[in-house]
């Protein structure tokens, strides 16, 4: 065994291109081999889930039930919401940190390489992992995917504790991935790129990659208990052994609103790489947006309570996280004020990625808003587990999250490749997927205030019509996501060549580099100025 | 005019090994725990259990190896070593955030469930589920007896608790002492204190090994014995299997000392290792306080 093992001792130079055939992919320790694995992982994980959101519109596309029993609703309801969080969303900013990182700060590669395959390749077998419970006896686990105790401990499927062993290998992986985003910041910057010189995607990046290491531990740690509770008898969320399941929510959500920051401050990121290229003028404000992000990341341990405000909190507390809580819009509003005084009065045009980023500005803050609107204690109790807070989260995760990752793939894809993307093709997608998400979501605001509760294969007849509507823009969604994946592919195969600098008003070290890009980023540490 | 600072290790085999090592011994892991839960045979999940973890343990000691040769061989410049340094600390951080969970539940029950649960302050009304069940700390009496019997006695902090803190704490010295040897470059030292520390932490070991059969066979204290257990367990296990892996890795240090490794200038590998062992060191010191003392 150790004889093909340890093949690589003493190579001490490396190839300059990628290897040939399977091995490329397995054994690589090139950031933007891994790169690109991240995010056609990624992808394949947004239509994996995507499937599953379809199926869920399909069933609630009228009252009643059509298509499904409940109990694979709910099991179709968790695997979507799992699925997207740690394996479309999450992955694809680590690929585009993979990317992009190295580039911008002019380094060669990342930090720890190896350990960067290994991050990612834990991650498919996490997965499969996952996926794998759908088959098992007793179904895949039902309870949601915030997983609340005890319907994930007494009451849940035997498969829960292959979810649980599933969880603890994308934390692993997040957490090494992270590591190695840090170090390579912190490590591997070019002379003369001072921290306050630094790509705002990649400031934001260092700080997710803080708050990755910080709350991914406490995941492990709740899941952990969990594992104990079923089936080695102790009693950590089960009041009559003396513990509590409310102990559960408090932290699984010290865990959980961080990592609703880590699937949007490298959106904010990559918002704040686009507008200024297609406003041709420098960003607005540009150590106020550092300090946004900090505070946002900081603020964020404090607030998770306001996930249970209805789960009897007392007094002070409920007190203590609402006003934490709108604490974050401060930071948040310089932020949205910021991208807009940069758009004010520039040169601006209007390409795919501009338009994934513009709708993001509008669509993120509506997201935010009904975020603000939860955040009153006394009115979440109206709104509390209803449709309203499917619409507030799916529009910060869809028109939020997702848009700003297509917005990223648009941008940096003629970099990645050497060929611009098709512009009317790409328009048409956006516009497709526009439309989509905003029939989709709105409507879930008016059920949701009416009353609807989430999570629910069936729903009273006064719902139907909005209903009906949200799933019509859930399949065109859905489907126009077929256009993104052609896009990608054609784009790989060919189109215009692009220049190094690609888009006319792009600056920063990766538009120095060819396009695409040679292997092995900077084989001499570029000075910046 | 190359990429003289830079160290991009070739493709490596290792990282896509270790994933299905991992896989395995995840799924041999989740397949055992539910079959001894649902009274099955065992005999697939120990299986996968073992050669997942088998293959895990070869593969980080090839891993590691490989990073031991490239690192004797001076492939690694000042940056590198950064790199690792910056790794290391921030793997630290991560195991601190991952007690700070358990600290966290600790203080939660202790502080607010467990009194709530008693009658007592503002969501006192939790009491109508066990009417007449007292809220204390150590939590004997759990609220349903028959299904989590509280634990008899506890362990008393200034018997086997207190000897384990002396051990440790002074283990946290020997391993500095040690580490002043290697900037002196005195072997011998070097050799001699890390083996006194590898001896204070695997008597610890095997006193935390005695005190958990005392727990079981004399005071009641069990897994099963309500929320005191539960935390008691989770806490000083974890860190059990802390101080377990921190004395491998010491072992492992110590003997590449034998086979003259290390430097005095270049040291990384037993600086991460010391490193480690303060941390195990600073939780106990947690635990001392708040899961013995307090
Ligand atoms: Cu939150």
């Amino acid at each position: 065994m150790e004889s093909t093992l340890g093949q690589n001792l003493g190579d001490t130079h490396h190839a300059h291109g990628p290897a040939s055939g399977i091995g490329r992919w397995l054994f690589t320790t090139n950031h933007k081999d891994i790169g690109s694995l991240y995010l056609w992982f990624s992808l394949l994980m947004f239509l994996t889930g995507g499937t599953m959101a379809l199926l869920i519109r399909a069933e609630l596309f009228q009252p009643g039930l059509q298509l499904v029993q409940p109990e694979f609703f709910n099991q179709m309801t968790t695997m979507h919401g799992l699925i997207m969080v740690f394996g479309a969303v999450m992955p694809a900013f680590v690929g585009l940190a993979n990317w992009m990182v190295p580039m911008m700060i002019g380094a060669p590669d990342m930090a720890l390489p190896r350990m960067n395959n290994w991050s990612f390749w834990i991650l498919p077998f996490a997965f499969a992992m996952m996926i794998s419970t759908l088959f098992m006896d007793g179904g895949a686990p039902n309870f949601g995917w915030t997983f609340y105790a005890p319907l994930s401990t007494t009451y849940a499927p035997p498969s829960v504790t292959f979810f649980i062993f599933a969880i603890h290998m994308m934390g692993i992986s997040s957490i090494m991935g992270a590591i190695n985003v840090i170090a390579t910041i912190l490590n591997l910057r070019a002379p003369g790129m001072t921290m306050m010189k630094l790509p705002l995607f990649v400031w934001s990046w260092l700080i997710t990659a803080f708050l990755l290491i910080a709350v991914m531990p406490v995941l492990a740690g709740v899941v952990t208990m969990m594992l104990m509770d079923i089936h080695f008898g102790t009693s950590f969320f089960n009041a009559a052994g003396g513990g509590d399941p409310v102990l559960f929510q408090h932290v699984f959500w010290f865990f959980g609103h961080p990592e609703v920051y880590i699937m949007i401050l490298p959106a904010f990121g990559i918002i704040s790489e686009i507008i200024p290229t297609f406003a041709r003028k420098r960003l607005f404000g540009y150590a106020s947006m550092v300090y946004a992000i900090g505070s946002i990341a900081i603020l964020s341990f404090l607030v998770w309570a306001h996930h249970m405000f209805t789960v009897g909190l007392p007094l002070a507390g409920e007190l203590f996280f609402m006003f934490a809580t709108m604490l974050i819009a401060v930071p948040t509003g310089v932020k949205v004020f910021n991208w807009v005084a940069t758009m004010f009065r520039g040169s601006m045009t209007f390409e795919t990625p501009m338009l994934f980023a513009l709708a993001f500005v509008v669509l993120f803050t509506i997201g935010g808003f009904s975020g603000l609107m939860l955040a009153i204690a006394p009115a979440d109790f109206q709104y509390h587990d209803t449709y309203f807070v499917v619409a507030h989260f799916h529009y910060v995760l869809v028109p939020g999250a997702i848009f700003s990752i297509m917005a990223a793939a648009y941008y940096w894809l003629p970099k990645w490749t050497g060929h611009m993307i098709n512009e009317r093709m790409g328009k048409i997608h956006f516009w497709l997927s526009f439309v989509g998400v905003n029939i989709t979501f709105f409507p879930m605001h008016f059920v949701g205030l009416a009353g609807m509760p989430r999570r629910i294969p069936d729903y009273a007849l006064q719902f139907a019509d909005f209903n009906s509507v949200a799933s019509v823009g859930a399949f065109i969604f859905g489907l126009s996501q077929l256009l993104f994946v052609y896009n990608v592919i054609v784009c790989i195969r060919g189109g215009a060549r692009a220049t190094d600098r690609v888009w006319e008003g792009a600056h920063g070290l990766e538009w120095t580099l060819p396009s695409p890009a040679p292997y092995h980023s900077f084989s001499q540490p570029p000075v910046v100025k | 005019m190359s990429t003289a600072s830079y160290y991009v290790p070739p493709q490596s085999r290792w990282p896509i090994l270790a994933s299905i090592a991992l896989f395995l011994l995840a799924f041999g892991a989740g397949n055992l725990m539910n079959a001894l839960s649902a009274g099955a045979s065992t005999g697939t999940g120990w299986l996968l259990l073992l050669l997942g973890l088998g293959m895990l343990l070869a593969i980080l000691f090839g891993w590691f190896r490989n990073v031991v040769h490239e690192s004797m061989s001076g492939m690694y410049s000042e940056q590198m070593d950064r790199s690792f340094r910056w790794g290391m600390s921030w793997f630290i951080f991560s195991e601190v955030m991952f007690f700070a969970a358990f600290f966290g539940t600790l203080f939660y029950v202790r502080n607010l469930a467990v009194p709530w649960l008693g009658g007592e302050g503002e969501k006192g009304v939790s009491n109508m589920l066990w009417e007449g069940f007292q809220a204390q700390w150590p939590l004997m009496t759990t609220p349903d007896m028959e299904r989590f019997p509280g634990p008899e006695q506890i362990i008393s902090p200034w018997h086997l608790p207190l000897l384990n803190t002396v051990l440790l704490i002074s283990s946290s010295f020997t391993v500095t002492i040690a580490h002043k040897a290697l900037k002196l470059g005195n072997r011998s030292n070097i050799v001699l204190w890390l083996a006194v520390t590898v001896l204070l932490g695997a008597s610890f070991l095997v006193f935390q090994a005695y005190e958990y059969y005392e727990a079981y066979h004399h005071l009641g204290l069990t897994l099963h014995a309500g929320i005191y257990g539960a935390t008691f367990f989770i806490l000083t296990g974890f860190h059990g299997m802390h101080v377990t892996l921190g004395t491998l890795m010491l072992i492992i240090i110590w003997l590449r000392v034998l086979k003259g490794h290390f430097s005095a200038e270049q040291h990384f590998g037993f600086e991460a290792v010391a490193w480690y062992w303060h941390f195990v060191d600073v939780v106990w010191v947690g635990l001392f306080l708040f899961v013995y003392i307090l």
